[in-house]
């Protein structure tokens, strides 16, 4: 029985520590060297990287990741919520709308922040349709700015939002709503004194899900923002591929999954079994 | 010497088993003979599943020995021992139709042709023409059968049974009893029944066994250890038990009445509760205990208030040493 | 509050749906740009035509279709294994990947390759980017299969061992059945992430070894262009005709 499980559990474990473990360390190791003379990595060791983060070049980098990661998080929260509320109160077409939700999900996510790029370009249908009614005379520049990111960002993320909320939502149940009334609560009164508060922890692990990907967010960034919106993600793709300065980028890796920790944990556990 | 082999079919040798946090056995022995009724009776968290998974082999005795047919199964494996477990879960395979559920351990014993077997078996459940459902198709009484022919199908020294019939309403728990013990009849196989519901048991057994703190309290039949209680715990267990004194009277076993010439106690009637085929008229006695007595028939019509006299004779006494 | 909610709830599902839509809907147009000229087929065969996009599918699909039965036989073992008894490293391991931004996985495993490969002759090619998408998968077929675990009846396999299967039986026959519609939806998830990821990927393919989402950010990021309405809505029809599939197949 013993023996059965030490095979089961080898080759994730290998795995897990060739591919997954083994890499991160080779990270860590990577962001206390200095960059060499044609890329690649040399002695001596130095904390140099992680002080170049707080460079303000850097760090308004860093920054910006991280408001834009909050508000599209915010946006997510508050576009899901109501979604997670009407879903669970639409009786038998519950299914339906959840699928419909999560359908998107399972299509491609380029597709969907091409499908974005489309629209908003200078020809696409919004200005087309703007121009056409003569409400502006030249294309507005919808595309290539902070504000297309986070239009992609929460179009990219709105599922992981609304899905945990709707399990706690739904897994509540149905007579405390009831009882609220019979208390004498009106239906928006024992939305915020009872459903909001019992669906903490789907907010949190909806928030957990969304925030990780938004900070770490490369694509979004790089297709809707263009050059302009420069997010860590991007940083750190330039390091290790144009400007070759693998130790910088490697600390700088590190410094974002140290804020997605430093965020997540006290999160990861109130989200409760939810995630 | 030779029958007393052939019939103790299972038997515990000072059984102990601990688990991390607290000893759930604590030195158990037991001797099981051959095409009886047996219950293991007790509150949950008694031990008595876990004496159970012992037998089963799902776990592991910390000291003290196993005797399945005289042989030491300390070290055997659940898949090699001819012993069968009925499930509180009835744990059936939810991916495999009735008839499968039923022929899986069969197979598993390499058995070539078995579907005579596993008609047979499912045909004593009564359940033909539903041999090709799933589990999910099926009621829980019908679980309930299903989970007990694939067990009987293998023909078991000895069917473990773990609250089968707790999961099931009230009338159809009362059917399942009388189905269990003729089966049991029937097949001439040892039940071992674990519940913790004391009608069930006394209904049932042929012996029962009263586990408490994981320990065995007595064995007896169910006349035996209803009338004479071995512990105060299994006088208190099994049936209502009033506590006047130092000595334990059954509520049937107490008379009463409105000005009797022969009386232990005179007492004040608190409530008077019809039952339908009985009145339970609660009592305070004046030593200030409380005492129940149960009244069959028409004479019992007492009013809150009432002062009455309370009799019972010694022979209905049971006393315990502290 | 309830009419409100239900407006509330057609605008956002006209959020989700109205862009991918009108992409549709575009790849059909004559004009390549947005004004609608006529219906034609001319950007379709324009893909069909396109030999390095074709190629560029042919590795996406063998890269999705290796790396998701890798991962779903290694995360279903992982699953069953941890179940059993707690595997803290490995269970913690699993997490950090999924917590880990795309970026730094890709990263660390370019860093990592290009360090192996100065021992082992060899280069980034197709398999990296298979060792590379198992790695990722195995945290979410692990996940999947452990929701799946957790509703199934702990009794099932005791029952199968008391009725004479040893334990390997046991889990072949009774747990591996009871667990295959999550198995199946969990491998379908990696292989639409597999398929669909670019970050990680472009980091460890080889140079002979583009995938599809590899030449479609290339043609984006110059612009949008119909070619890519055309593929994207190839894409989206065989995405969901895959989960059509593998939903009629969890419910039989």
């Amino acid at each position: 029985m013993k023996q059965l499980r030490f095979w089961m559990l080898a080759p994730a474990r290998v795995w897990m520590a060739l591919f997954f473990a083994a890499p991160l360390l080779i990270v860590v190791a990577y962001s206390l060297l200095t960059r060499g003379d044609y890329g690649g990595v040399e002695q001596p060791t130095t904390l140099e990287n992680f002080t170049r983060l707080f460079d303000p070049l850097y760090g308004a980098i860093l920054l910006r990741s991280l408001v834009i990661a909050i508000v599209a998080t915010a946006f997510c929260l508050l576009l899901g919520f109501p979604m997670a509320l009407f879903i669970s109160r639409s009786g038998r077409r519950k299914n339906l709308y959840l699928q419909l939700v999560t359908l998107p999900f399972w299509t491609s996510f380029l597709v969907r922040t091409y499908a974005w790029l489309f629209l908003l370009r200078d020809t696409g249908l919004i200005n087309t349709l703007l121009i056409k009614a003569g409400i502006v005379s030249s294309p507005l520049p919808l595309l290539y700015n902070n504000g297309a990111v986070l239009l992609g960002l929460v179009y990219g993320y709105l599922p992981f939002m609304v899905l945990p909320l709707y399990a706690t939502i739904e897994r509540m149940e149905p007579a405390l709503l009831e009882a609220a009334a019979d208390l004498g609560a009106r239906p928006f009164a024992a939305l915020r004194r009872v459903t909001l508060p019992l669906a903490l922890p789907g907010m949190f692990a909806g928030s957990v899900l969304v925030f990780i990907p938004c900070m770490g967010a490369y694509l979004t960034p790089d297709l809707l923002g263009g050059g302009k919106t420069v997010m860590a993600g991007n940083l750190i793709q330039n390091q290790f591929t144009t400007a070759r300065d693998w130790p910088f980028g490697s600390a700088v890796s590190l410094m974002l999954m140290a804020i997605n920790m430093l965020l997540l944990l006290p999160m990861m556990r109130r989200s409760e079994d939810v995630l | 010497m030779m029958i007393a082999q052939m019939q103790a079919i299972l038997e515990l040798r000072n059984v102990v088993k601990d688990f991390p946090s607290h000893r759930a056995v604590d030195d158990i022995s037991l001797t099981l003979e051959a095409g009886r009724f047996y219950s293991l009776l007790g509150a949950s968290g008694c031990g008595k599943t876990t004496t159970l998974r012992l037998i089963a082999g799902f776990e592991k005795p910390t000291s003290g020995e196993i005797l399945l047919n005289g042989t030491r199964v300390n070290d055997v494996p659940p898949y090699r021992r001819n012993v069968s477990t009925v499930f509180q879960s009835y744990a059936l395979f939810p991916h495999l139709t009735v008839e499968k559920n039923i022929a899986f351990g069969l197979e598993q014993r390499g058995e070539r042709s078995f579907s005579g077997k596993v008609e047979q078996a499912i045909e004593m459940v009564r359940l033909s023409g539903k041999s090709k459902r799933l589990p999910a198709e099926l009621s829980g009484g019908e679980k309930q059968r299903v989970a007990l022919a694939r067990s009987l199908v293998l023909e078991p020294s000895i069917l473990l049974l773990d609250e089968p019939l707790a999961a099931l309403d009230l009338k159809l728990r009362r059917e399942m009893r009388a189905e269990l013990k003729a089966m049991q009849q029937r097949t001439g196989i040892t039940f071992l029944f674990v519940t913790h519901d004391q009608e069930e048991a006394l209904a049932m057994s042929d012996e029962i066994a009263i586990m408490h703190r994981g320990k065995i309290e007595q064995t007896g039949t169910p006349r035996e250890v209803y009338r004479k209680p071995a512990t105060r715990f299994v006088a208190g267990f099994l049936g209502a038990m009033n506590w006047i004194g130092d000595a334990g009277v059954r509520p049937e076993a107490l008379r009463i009445a409105r000005n009797g010439s022969e009386y232990r106690s005179t007492a004040r009637v608190e409530q008077s509760l019809f039952l339908g085929n009985a009145v339970h008229v609660l009592l305070k006695l004046e030593s200030g205990e409380s005492a129940t007595a149960e009244l069959t028939g028409a004479e019992a019509d007492f009013r809150t208030g009432e002062l009455v006299h309370v009799n019972w004779s010694s022979a209905d006494e049971m006393r315990f040493p502290r | 509050m309830k009419r409100g909610l239900s407006l509330y709830a057609a605008v956002a599902f006209a959020f989700l749906y109205v862009p991918l839509f009108v992409l549709v809907v575009f790849s059909f147009n004559q004009s390549r740009f947005t004004i609608w000229t006529g219906f034609s087929l001319d950007w379709y065969r324009a893909v069909f035509a396109n030999t390095e996009m074709a190629e560029a599918t042919w590795n996406s699909v063998v890269i999705a279709v290796t790396s998701s039965a890798l991962s779903a036989v290694i995360g279903t073992l992982a699953a069953y294994g941890i179940w059993k008894r707690r595997s803290p490293l490995l269970t913690g391991s699993l997490y950090l990947s999924l917590v880990t931004p795309e970026i730094v996985t890709g990263i660390s495993l370019l860093a990592f390759f290009q360090l192996v490969f100065r021992v082992v002759h060899l280069t980034l090619g197709l398999y990296t980017v298979v060792l590379a998408h198992v790695a990722f998968s195995i945290a979410y077929v692990a996940i999947v299969v452990t929701a799946r675990l957790r509703t199934l009846d702990p009794s099932l396999e005791e029952a199968a061992m008391d009725l004479g299967a040893t334990p390997w039986r046991a889990f072949w026959r009774v747990t591996l059945p009871a667990l295959a519609p999550g198995i199946i939806a969990a491998a379908l998830l990696a292989l639409i992430v597999s398929f669909d990821d670019y970050v990680i990927t472009s980091l460890v393919a080889g140079v002979d070894s583009e995938t599809l989402p590899m030449v479609i950010y290339a043609i984006a990021r110059r612009g949008a262009n119909p070619t890519i309405n055309a593929v994207s809505t190839l894409i989206v029809v065989g995405f969901g005709a895959l989960i059509i599939i593998s939903e009629r197949v969890r419910q039989r």
